[in-house]
């Protein structure tokens, strides 16, 4: 077998050794993928498809009916099944969450490489440009530049404008991370040894920068994700989503809109808040402990433990 | 550093902002497609073709977009002049203003709640390490912060009317509307009860999670020990030693997070339908008013660059390490 592969697996192996023992990580790969799986095989949890309405014996639709045997999570205010909507929301709300979130590391990963490698004016300019996008508020900014490129009226859907858009702006806080690692990682021994048998930039980067960063890369996406999948919600919430491919967030702004809150239909508001909650929840925990695994960082402190170690004279 | 030189740089970075957020702006608002004359008055008002040339040039859009019509616009930016709103047909400024109290006062409200919650809490949590009180602080912040903040509206909201008899929405209630403000507190207080309360759960995780960091971080530095060694209680060494320092982020902090704030009041004033910018955005959102949304955007963003650079001042007086030289 190929070396390489052997020793990615036996680096895995590990890796899940040190994880199965870490329960907040396990509970985040877990919220993670049983949201993933429910998007993926949406279809075949559901006898519905999201834009089917229910009706009564005489043809009349159900619209806001409690929950029962027919509708898990009951129906919205145009008689279609809730629960049915939130596992094919779950395809579009992730897609776009995944999507942003790996255009932003991309990114991020990039400038955050430059910036590290090569100093000087690069770095300076790069870092300034991070230090503008970090005080520039970022609602404002995302819906102003949403509106007037939705009032190009180019024929893209709204979700690839909301893809681009929040991808572009989240990849502040990973160039910062990957730039900070970098700028350690140059300094070491094998890289100078490396330069000094003639390497190229080229070459240092791919061979002995990027394996050293990819795992923090990794961790950082999940985080990413997480902001990404609320940012999206957000933003299908003030109604800048697809009304015809429903996310979480949008099934929320039809919720809001069609007063299923003063109609007490909580099974209509209630689900899709707990679903993001699900999703980025996940992300957190999970790229949270794949961080700290990656890079510890122990603080105890001396207030800590007994009180009695001073002892009154 | 040297104060001047850091006090330098600050304003030399704020500028450099200010520029970037300006240009933006403007340019944003050249890229709307169609005739420029039509964005300053709006889609679909019928003019006459005489009316539309005199316009143009005294809009001034007859002459090159740089550098001529960008100078205009900022000139006129400058100057407080943003435009007329399609929607309202009102003065931009004159809108946004009417609205700016309104959001100030809650935000400002969410803010000082949060802080003093966050602040206390997660000095607990740093202090009492690992304990229960850890423990729950810190889930507290992870779940507060995987929260989206219009659905914690919504729940606040459904729950708060039915259960507590709170009002849905808005700031005052219909009949006592036009009232002289301090004859209606009762109401106000009671509309404002929500709304505030989201924006605390909102902003208090991030306060305590700093807090809780900054406390330990402190804690493990060596004056610590010597003032435990000299024999002080806990409490004094916290008191006098540990919260003065542990503070110092707290305040960058505010700074940093004033955009994520004006994030929160967008949401939270949209769900409550409470009378401020936020919702005045959300509204020109939906209704397609650039002029209003690229007024409030300017105001806001400027507003944000100024409070950071105003932050940036406080903390030179706060760190001795920026006073030293």
């Amino acid at each position: 077998m190929n070396p390489r592969w052997l020793l990615l697996k036996r680096n895995l192996l590990d890796f899940w050794k040190t994880f199965r023992r870490n329960r907040m990580g396990l509970a985040g790969a877990f919220l993670v993928l049983t949201a993933i799986l429910a998007a993926v095989f949406a279809p075949l949890l559901t006898p519905y498809t999201p834009t089917e309405t229910m009706r009564d014996a005489e043809g009349r639709a159900l619209t806001f009916a409690p929950p029962s045997v027919h509708a898990p999570l009951g129906t919205d205010d145009a008689g279609r099944d809730v629960w049915t909507q939130l596992v094919y929301g779950a395809r579009i709300s992730l897609t776009v969450g995944f999507l942003a979130g790996f255009i932003a590391m991309f990114i991020g990963s990039l400038f955050g490489i430059t910036a590290g490698y090569f100093g000087g004016w690069v770095d300076n300019l790069l870092m300034r440009l991070t230090d503008v996008l970090l005080v520039i508020p970022d609602l404002p900014l995302i819906l102003v530049l949403v509106a007037t490129v939705r009032q190009l009226e180019l024929k893209v859907s709204p979700l690839v404008i909301l893809i681009l858009v929040i991808g572009l702006l989240y990849w502040t806080s990973t160039a910062r991370l990957i730039r900070s690692q970098v700028l350690t990682i140059k300094e070491r021994q094998y890289v100078y040894r490396a330069r000094a048998i003639g390497a190229g930039n080229w070459h240092i980067v791919r061979k002995h920068i990027l394996p050293q960063i990819m795992p923090l890369i990794v961790a950082n996406t999940v985080l990413i994700l997480s902001t990404a999948i609320l940012i999206e919600s957000g933003l299908a919430f003030l109604g800048l989503g697809d009304p015809t491919q429903p996310s979480w967030g949008t099934m929320l702004n039809f919720a809001f809109d069609r007063n299923a809150v003063s109609n007490g239909a909580w099974w209509f508001y209630l689900p899709p808040g707990l679903a993001i909650i699900w999703a980025t929840l996940g992300c957190v925990l999970l790229g949270n402990v794949l961080e700290e695994m990656l890079n510890p960082r122990l603080a105890s402190h001396h207030l800590e433990g007994e009180q009695s170690i001073v002892t009154q004279p | 550093m040297n104060r001047r030189d850091y006090l330098l740089r600050k304003i030399f970075f704020s500028l450099v902002t200010l520029a970037v957020v300006v240009v933006l702006n403007f340019l944003l608002f050249r890229v709307l497609p169609g005739d420029p004359v039509r964005a300053v008055i709006g889609r679909n008002v019928r003019i006459s073709a005489d009316t539309q040339q005199a316009l143009r040039e005294q809009f001034g859009l007859d002459r090159p977009v740089f550098p001529d019509q960008f100078l205009t616009a900022l000139g006129q930016w400058a100057r407080g002049n943003l435009g007329v709103s399609w929607s309202l047909r009102k003065p931009v400024s004159e809108v946004l203003l009417a609205k700016l109290g309104n959001t100030l006062l809650l935000i400002g409200l969410g803010q000082i709640l949060s802080i003093i919650l966050g602040v206390a809490l997660g000095l607990l949590a740093g202090w009492k390490r690992k304990t229960a009180v850890d423990v729950g602080a810190l889930t507290f912040s992870l779940i507060a912060w995987a929260i989206p903040t219009f659905w914690l509206g919504i729940i606040l909201l459904a729950a708060g009317s039915t259960w507590l008899g709170l009002p849905t929405g808005g700031i005052v209630s219909p009949s006592n509307v036009g009232k002289p403000l301090y004859t209606v507190l009762p109401d106000v207080t009671h509309h404002l009860i929500l709304p505030t309360l989201t924006l605390t759960i909102l902003y208090m995780g991030e306060y305590m999670l700093i807090m809780r960091s900054s406390i330990m971080e402190v804690l493990g530095e060596d004056y610590i020990l010597t003032a435990k060694a000299k024999g002080m209680s806990h409490w004094q060494v916290l008191r006098k030693h540990a919260l003065k320092n542990a503070m110092l982020p707290i305040v960058t902090l505010i700074a940093i997070n004033l955009g994520f704030t004006v994030s929160g009041a967008i949401y939270v004033e949209t769900v409550f339908s409470y009378d401020g910018l936020g919702k005045m955005f959300q509204t020109a959102l939906v209704k397609q008013d650039y002029p209003l949304l690229q007024g409030a955007f300017l105001l806001l963003a400027v507003s944000v660059i100024l409070a950071n650079f105003l932050a940036d001042i406080l903390y030179t007086y706060l760190d001795p390490r920026v006073k030293a030289s």
